[in-house]
Parts: structure tokens; C-alpha cells; sequence
């Protein structure tokens, strides 16, 4: 029986031009990958809490509450009724109705307790349900109760509408803030590598520089290393995030994490192109790093 | 020139390296025969004077313009300066690599190049793995592999003894003979003397004594054609023949 050896020669690669340092790559392989968990994590939860928000905006907006003042010789909730009979025939608006006055009290219950129920004049509101596609605007629903003579107060909850809106946008600039410190500190974790190895690999740098290596070559060279090293360790902490995202998602139920912080199956999958951006701030740190200090040298 | 703001390690020192010749460069230990190597590969600049290499004023050579000149001068380091975590064979496809060859097209040059330095049965093998001769050879192969125009050879004999010594030396002269200008450090008066070639000579920093070709006027160290050249004595005791003598040495 006869064993063909293949050729060493045909199946040659150049090798890589740095010698592995598995203790040294260790330690920045584990950093980068902590924060690009931290950073994913993040991530995940701007999406929820925007998630979150949209639903809240999105609530607040279909709604709107009528307060009626009923008429002299009229109970309010005779008042009530005919608002909510006005309102839902108005075009943009998918129901009206008027809140009963034992559920008004359940309400206020919570908040003011049995005792003084009684005595307080109760408002008289109706809850109008918006077409979502094209709501009626409070203007319309006042131009309504006006030519029905029913006189009252529209509240289409803009004001909390602006404040849940500001809310959702202060939370993404804070995931953005988050994103552009956790990548900052990427960058200076690996530019502080690089100067390391650097120093480490000076005889080999020395080798390249002498044999005629223009400095892009020799930034090209610690670039790669460190971009794949970031890149590998990218995946680690996005595949860890998305672990952790998808635990709380199964034990949050059907809402994700919890009501107030909803997160889709889908939302885990925004976290992918952490390798990638993780790889791309590697390299650009190593790579500026190196130019920097080999043109230093001279 | 100076390191820093020590004394000066050398002073004055004036020459002009023909093309195609084969010069010693002898001194004491701390003659500053390393240092005058390290201005001309462009390791360090002058901090006074001035070098012209292949025709350029390294001083006035922009950063880009250096690693060119570089690719031009092959150099034996005095401590080799192997890359110990790759094979010999990657070793010496490094200045290939570097100048941007593609490994189909040097493949069969660096293991031809490693055969004729005898080492075809090493290739794979790692520089830690070589004996001392077997790494010089090593360093020989990949300072000449890219046909440098000018080859520097700090103290190549240093480490090895007298019989390999001459065998190095005699792949020098086969090299100077293909037409590159050769320049050896070395301090083995010995050697020097009985190869019968033109000496430069330094002294506390100071050029002493040239003969031969090495001219005083400035000149490009770019090869000429062999029969325009002045030459190493044809009798000298490293003449080759036609093929050198190195077997697979020992390991």
C-alpha cells in the first residue's frame, strides 16, 4: 500500500508576520469582549425601552378624554351619554363612551379611599377611542360638542405625549451615549495593546522596517491582528448578550424583559454587527497607533 | 555620528563604495564598523554630513522614498535577527513579501535560494531549531533573495568557526561576482588578509586607511556590469569556481 504525501511546498501559506502572545491576546481578547457584551446589552435595552416608549405614544395618542359640564336641569350623566353619542359619529373616531360614574370612583379609589367619594364632585368624562390611521384632532371633536350644544373640555393628552416622546428620545441618545463610550473604550484598550505589542514584537518591527517595509505595511500587519482578535472577541460578547436577552426574554414572559421594557425575538438580532464595528475600531486603533509611533522612530 | 549625546562614534569618514566591488570593513571592537553599517542601511541618520545612496541624499529622501532605498541593500545582521516564530523558508520569503511579491511568484526562487545556501532540507525548520552556520547561511539567504544592489554583512563570520568562515565568505565572492556590491565587517584580520580585498579601515571613529576601489568622491553605489567594474582579486583564496561547496550541514 502506497501513502501519497502531499507536498509541503503546494500547500504553503506565508505565515503570519506576528508571533501569537496567547496570554497577552487573552487578556484583550476577554476586555473587548466584556464590553461589546456591555455594549450589545445596551443596545438591547434602547430597543426596548423605545419599544416601549412607541407603544406608550402610540396608546396615548389613539385616546382622548372629554370632560362634559352638563347643562342646568341636566344630570351629568344624561350629559355624558349625549356627548358620547355626539362624539361617536365624528369622523376619525372608532368609539366613544361615557365613563360610568362607579367606575370613575374605582379609579379614584386607589388615591383618595371611601370616605370623602361621596362628597366630591365626580367629573363626568367620556373615553374616545381614535382611528389610528386618521384620528380625529381635539378641534374636531370640540367643533362636534359645540354644534350639539354640549359644552366641555377635550383632552387629546398631548402634553403627556411630548413628555413620553421626550422620554424615548433622551433613552436613545443615552444608548448612543453608551455606544460611544463602550467603543471609545475599545479603542483605547487595543491602541494601549497595540503600543504593547509594539514593544513586545520591537525586533520584529525593526525586521520589517530594515528589510524595506513602508510603514502602511507594518500598520497593515498589527491592523489585522488586532482587527480579527476584536472581531473574534466581538462575537463572544454579542453571542453572550443575545444569551442573556433571550433568558430574559423567556423568563419575562410575552412582554420581554417586563411590560414596562418589551423586546421582540427579533430585537436580540440587532446586536450582529457587533463583530463588525467591533473589528472596524480595532483596526482603526491599531492601525493610527502604529503609524504613530513608527514615525517616532525617526 | 553620535547616539544621543555621547561622544561621536565616527568622525569624518568619507568613501565611495564602487559598484560591483567587495570591500572589508575592519576595526577594533568599538571601531564604529557597526555603526558606519547602520548609516549606510538607513538604521540611523548621520547627525552631521552626508550620505548619497544609489544616487539619492538619504537627508533630503522623503519617509516614503526610505523603504525603497532599503529594498536595495540586503543586510546580514551581526546577531542575524531571524524571526524565530517563522521557518526558514518564511524567513527568507520575507523581503519578497514586503516588496509586495505574490507567493506563486517566489515560491520556487526561496527554495532554490535555500538550496544553494544548503539548506533544501530545512526549509520548514524553525530558526532555533539551526546551528549557528545553518543561521547564518539563513540571514545570507534572505538578505539576498531580493538581488539587493548592495549587501552588508555585519561580522558574518563571528559566530562560526574558521572552515565555515571561508565558506561564507566564498558565497560572498559568488554574490559580488552575480554583481552586487559587497561590504563585510569584520574584525578577523586573518581573514581579511588572506582573502586579498580592498580594506576600509576605522580607527576610533575615524577612516583610516582605504584601498582598492573605495574612491573618495562621491558616487552611486548602483552595479555596473562586470566588465566596467573593478573586481576582487581573481586569485584570492575564496575564489569558487563555478559552484559552491556548501552540504547539508550539520543540525
Amino acid at each position: 500500500m502506497s501513502v501519497a504525501t502531499e507536498d509541503p511546498m503546494a500547500r504553503w501559506k506565508p505565515a503570519p508576520l506576528l508571533p501569537r502572545d496567547e496570554e497577552r491576546e487573552f487578556s484583550l481578547h476577554f476586555v473587548v469582549a466584556v464590553l461589546c457584551f456591555l455594549a450589545c446589552l445596551a443596545a438591547v435595552a434602547a430597543i426596548g425601552a423605545d419599544r416601549a416608549a412607541s407603544g406608550w405614544a402610540r396608546d396615548i395618542r389613539g385616546e382622548a378624554t372629554v370632560q362634559v359640564r352638563p347643562k342646568l336641569g341636566e344630570t351629568g350623566s344624561t350629559a355624558a351619554a349625549r356627548a358620547a353619542e355626539t362624539l361617536a359619529g365624528v369622523k376619525g373616531v372608532t368609539e366613544a363612551a361615557a365613563l360610568e360614574k362607579e367606575k370613575a370612583e374605582e379609579l379614584l379609589k386607589p388615591w383618595l379611599g371611601d370616605a370623602v367619594l361621596d362628597d366630591l364632585p365626580i367629573p363626568h368624562l367620556v373615553t374616545v377611542r381614535l382611528d389610528p390611521k386618521a384620528p380625529a384632532t381635539a378641534a374636531d371633536l370640540h367643533r362636534a360638542l359645540s354644534a350639539a350644544g354640549i359644552d366641555g373640555d377635550v383632552d387629546d393628552h398631548a402634553r403627556w405625549l411630548r413628555d413620553v416622546e421626550r422620554a424615548a428620545g433622551l433613552v436613545r441618545w443615552i444608548a448612543f451615549g453608551v455606544f460611544v463610550v463602550v467603543a471609545a473604550a475599545a479603542g483605547a484598550v487595543v491602541a494601549f495593546a497595540t503600543r504593547a505589542g509594539m514593544a513586545a514584537q520591537k525586533d520584529v518591527v525593526e525586521v520589517l522596517h530594515l528589510s524595506g517595509a513602508r510603514d502602511e505595511f507594518i500598520a497593515r500587519v498589527f491592523q489585522t491582528r488586532f482587527g480579527r482578535l476584536a472581531f473574534e472577541a466581538g462575537a463572544v460578547g454579542a453571542l453572550a448578550a443575545i444569551v442573556v436577552a433571550l433568558a430574559l426574554k423567556l423568563l419575562g414572559g410575552q412582554n420581554g424583559f417586563t411590560p414596562a421594557l418589551p423586546l421582540s425575538w427579533w430585537d436580540v438580532t440587532a446586536v450582529s454587527p457587533c463583530p463588525l464595528i467591533a473589528a472596524t475600531v480595532a483596526a482603526l486603533a491599531a492601525r493610527l497607533t502604529t503609524l504613530r509611533l513608527l514615525r517616532g522612530w525617526e | 555620528m553620535r547616539y544621543g549625546r555621547s561622544p561621536e562614534v565616527l568622525k569624518d569618514v568619507a568613501f565611495t563604495l564602487a559598484p560591483g566591488s567587495f570591500h572589508f570593513l575592519t576595526g577594533a571592537s568599538g571601531a564604529g564598523k557597526s555603526s558606519l553599517l547602520k548609516l549606510i542601511y538607513l538604521a540611523h541618520r548621520p547627525s552631521r554630513g552626508r550620505i548619497e545612496l544609489f544616487g539619492h541624499d538619504v537627508e533630503s529622501a522623503s519617509r516614503n522614498d526610505l523603504p525603497f532605498l532599503r529594498r536595495r541593500v540586503g543586510v546580514v545582521f551581526q546577531e542575524f535577527r531571524l524571526l524565530d516564530h517563522l521557518s526558514a523558508f518564511d524567513n527568507v520569503a520575507l523581503p519578497l513579501r514586503i516588496a509586495g511579491a505574490k507567493p506563486d511568484e517566489y515560491r520556487d526562487d526561496v527554495a532554490e535560494l535555500l538550496t544553494w545556501v544548503g539548506l533544501g532540507q530545512r526549509l520548514w525548520a524553525m530558526p532555533p531549531t539551526l546551528s549557528g552556520g545553518e543561521k547564518q547561511r539563513l540571514a545570507i539567504a534572505r538578505a539576498v533573495v531580493n538581488r539587493p544592489d548592495l549587501l552588508l554583512a555585519d561580522e558574518p563570520t563571528g559566530n562560526v568557526d574558521h572552515e565555515m568562515a571561508l565558506r561564507i565568505l566564498r558565497l560572498f565572492v559568488e554574490l559580488n561576482r552575480l554583481g552586487t556590491t559587497v561590504l563585510i565587517a569584520s574584525h578577523d584580520q586573518d581573514l581579511v588578509r588572506r582573502s586579498g580585498m580592498p580594506v576600509l579601515h576605522l580607527y576610533d571613529g575615524k577612516l583610516t586607511r582605504h584601498s582598492g576601489e573605495a574612491r573618495a568622491e562621491p558616487r552611486s553605489t548602483r552595479p555596473a556590469p562586470r566588465d566596467e567594474t573593478p573586481q576582487a582579486d581573481e586569485q584570492s583564496e575564496f575564489d569558487l569556481g563555478d559552484e559552491n561547496d556548501f552540504g547539508e550541514d550539520e543540525a
